[in-house]
């Protein structure tokens, strides 16, 4: 999968858990909890997503390298591939 | 033949839109069968039955704002059925009287809960009324006839009054062309300022009337932060636990050790309940607060727990909670989180008469033995009722929530 392709993936899922959150209002640097308001019901529901969604199981102990999209993006490819 | 009336759903509702009928004349209701959906402060709201019978009429026109105790519809009872016509007399007598009936949910608390009610509740949405006439028909023939794709309509009953049962259903022949459901138009929604009004009314009401005191404790946290990081180390994302749940079951076992926290104080006192109907705060990002209750959490297995709240807090966000889950609860739990303040003294959700606040989890240097070492823990305040509990029990209430957290596995 290509940058693009893991960032749309992320923000789809991040959308379906917070339909409140527009993909357009979240910055590469926002993080997920202190700025997006995810709370930690949220943030397991989207690794749930993810696991589902692109085969990446995330142990907890690696939820800070998703705590903004921009890790996200690196730290998933780097799953990925 | 009783009446249907718009329940009060929380201390300061008054009326309710409704949005949606699930039933129509003609179906048979079971107790626990979602019935209409109802726009309130607290957003949509689905609304349960606590009766039996037949829907005679339906009362109340969607859209149309109804006042608390005002009749939503008409329900024959289930041995009203065979006389309902030949009876005017009795049914004209049953309609004159007063129609603000005190609407019972808010003491259901008292009863002890029939636990199947959230199941029947669920299988309630398989059977939503579809277009064109249907017969009466027994709650389970509506399931099967809703699973197999059976147009009820097109049957000939053997149950009593010509109503159709399981067995009409399990010989029938599924019909070609199946009808969806009918929805209402309206979409239900958040109304945020509503909802923050709702929030101040009962919270002015708890402080005008409820003489609060406040007990705090910190308790040492590693031991279940520990064990929750090595559960869920071995879990896939969909069966991992959060220290919210362990929270929730901590503290509806502590409110079994003293049941002075659980239950509601209303003009004849207090009426202690006999399940902890366990109240989750979950605070929406534009700014709400709902309190929706997790039945019998004392009963529940922590993954269990963990679904039921997972669940329930994904129906709070999309406004779509149960009546019941609005009026059953008999203590709330409040949690910061994982992050934010060190403690939460809150405020008590009347008719409750108590909250426990966690704040957030927080490495501290802590005695263990004869050395300071740094702990993860946590500060739980207790919000409780001086009408019913003094300082003495808050404390022993305190104590049996660390108790319970030191022992995770035993949760």
């Amino acid at each position: 999968m290509t940058d693009a392709e893991i960032r749309i993936a992320f923000l789809e899922e991040l959308t379906q858990i917070a339909p409140d959150i527009a993909p357009c209002d979240v910055g590469d640097g926002d993080h997920l909890q202190d700025d997006l308001e995810l709370d930690s019901m949220d943030f397991l529901n989207l690794v749930s997503g993810l696991h589902k969604r692109l085969g990446v199981d995330i142990p907890e102990i690696d939820y800070p390298k998703i705590a903004t999209l921009a890790l996200a993006v690196v730290y998933l490819k780097g799953r990925i591939s | 033949m009783t009446i249907f009336a718009m329940p009060s759903l929380g201390a300061d509702m008054e009326s309710g839109t409704l949005v949606e009928w699930m039933i129509k004349p003609g179906d048979t209701v079971t107790r626990g069968d979602v019935v209409a959906v109802v726009e309130t402060q607290k957003g949509a709201i689905e609304i349960e039955c606590f009766e039996e019978g037949t829907v005679e009429t339906l009362d109340a026109e969607i859209g149309a704002t109804v006042a608390v105790g005002a009749p939503l519809a008409t329900l024959r009872a289930p041995a009203d059925d065979t006389a309902s016509s030949a009876q005017p007399a009795v049914e004209a007598e049953n309609r004159a009287k007063p129609k603000a009936a005190t609407p019972t949910p808010a003491h259901r608390a008292k009863a002890p809960r029939d636990t199947s009610a959230p199941l029947l509740a669920a299988s309630a949405t398989l059977v939503l009324p579809r277009a064109g006439e249907i017969p009466a028909a027994s709650p389970a023939a509506r399931v099967r006839a809703a699973e197999r794709g059976i147009d009820l309509a097109a049957l000939i009953g053997t149950g009593p009054s010509g109503a159709i049962i399981l067995a009409d259903v399990e010989v029938a022949e599924p019909a070609s062309v199946k009808e969806g459901p009918v929805r209402g138009s309206a979409k239900p929604g958040l109304d945020m300022a509503a909802m923050r009004t709702a929030i101040a009314n009962a919270m002015a009401r708890s402080k005008r009337e409820i003489p609060h005191y406040y007990l705090t404790q910190t308790i040492d946290l590693q031991t279940a932060i520990d064990w929750l990081a090595a559960t869920n180390a071995k879990r896939p994302p969909d069966a991992r636990l959060l220290m919210g749940a362990l929270f929730v079951k901590a503290s509806a076992l502590a409110a079994v050790h003293v049941p002075q926290m659980n239950g509601h104080y209303d003009a004849e006192g207090f009426h202690p309940a006999e399940g902890v109907h366990a109240g989750v705060a979950v605070a929406l990002r534009n700014g709400g607060l709902v309190a929706p209750a997790l039945h019998d959490a004392e009963t529940l297995p922590l993954d269990v727990l963990m679904a039921q709240m997972r669940a329930m807090i994904a129906r709070a966000r999309s406004g779509r909670l149960r009546s019941s889950e609005m009026t059953d609860g008999t203590i709330t739990i409040s949690a910061m989180g994982d992050t934010g303040a060190d403690a939460m003294a809150a405020v008590i959700y009347p008719p409750q008469v108590a909250i426990v606040g966690f704040g957030a989890p927080v490495a501290r240097p802590w005695i263990v033995g004869e050395t300071i070492a740094p702990r993860m823990t946590v500060t739980v305040t207790l919000s409780a009722d001086h009408r019913v509990s003094d300082g003495r029990r808050g404390a022993k209430f305190l104590a049996a929530i660390n108790t319970a957290l030191q022992t995770p596995e035993a949760l």
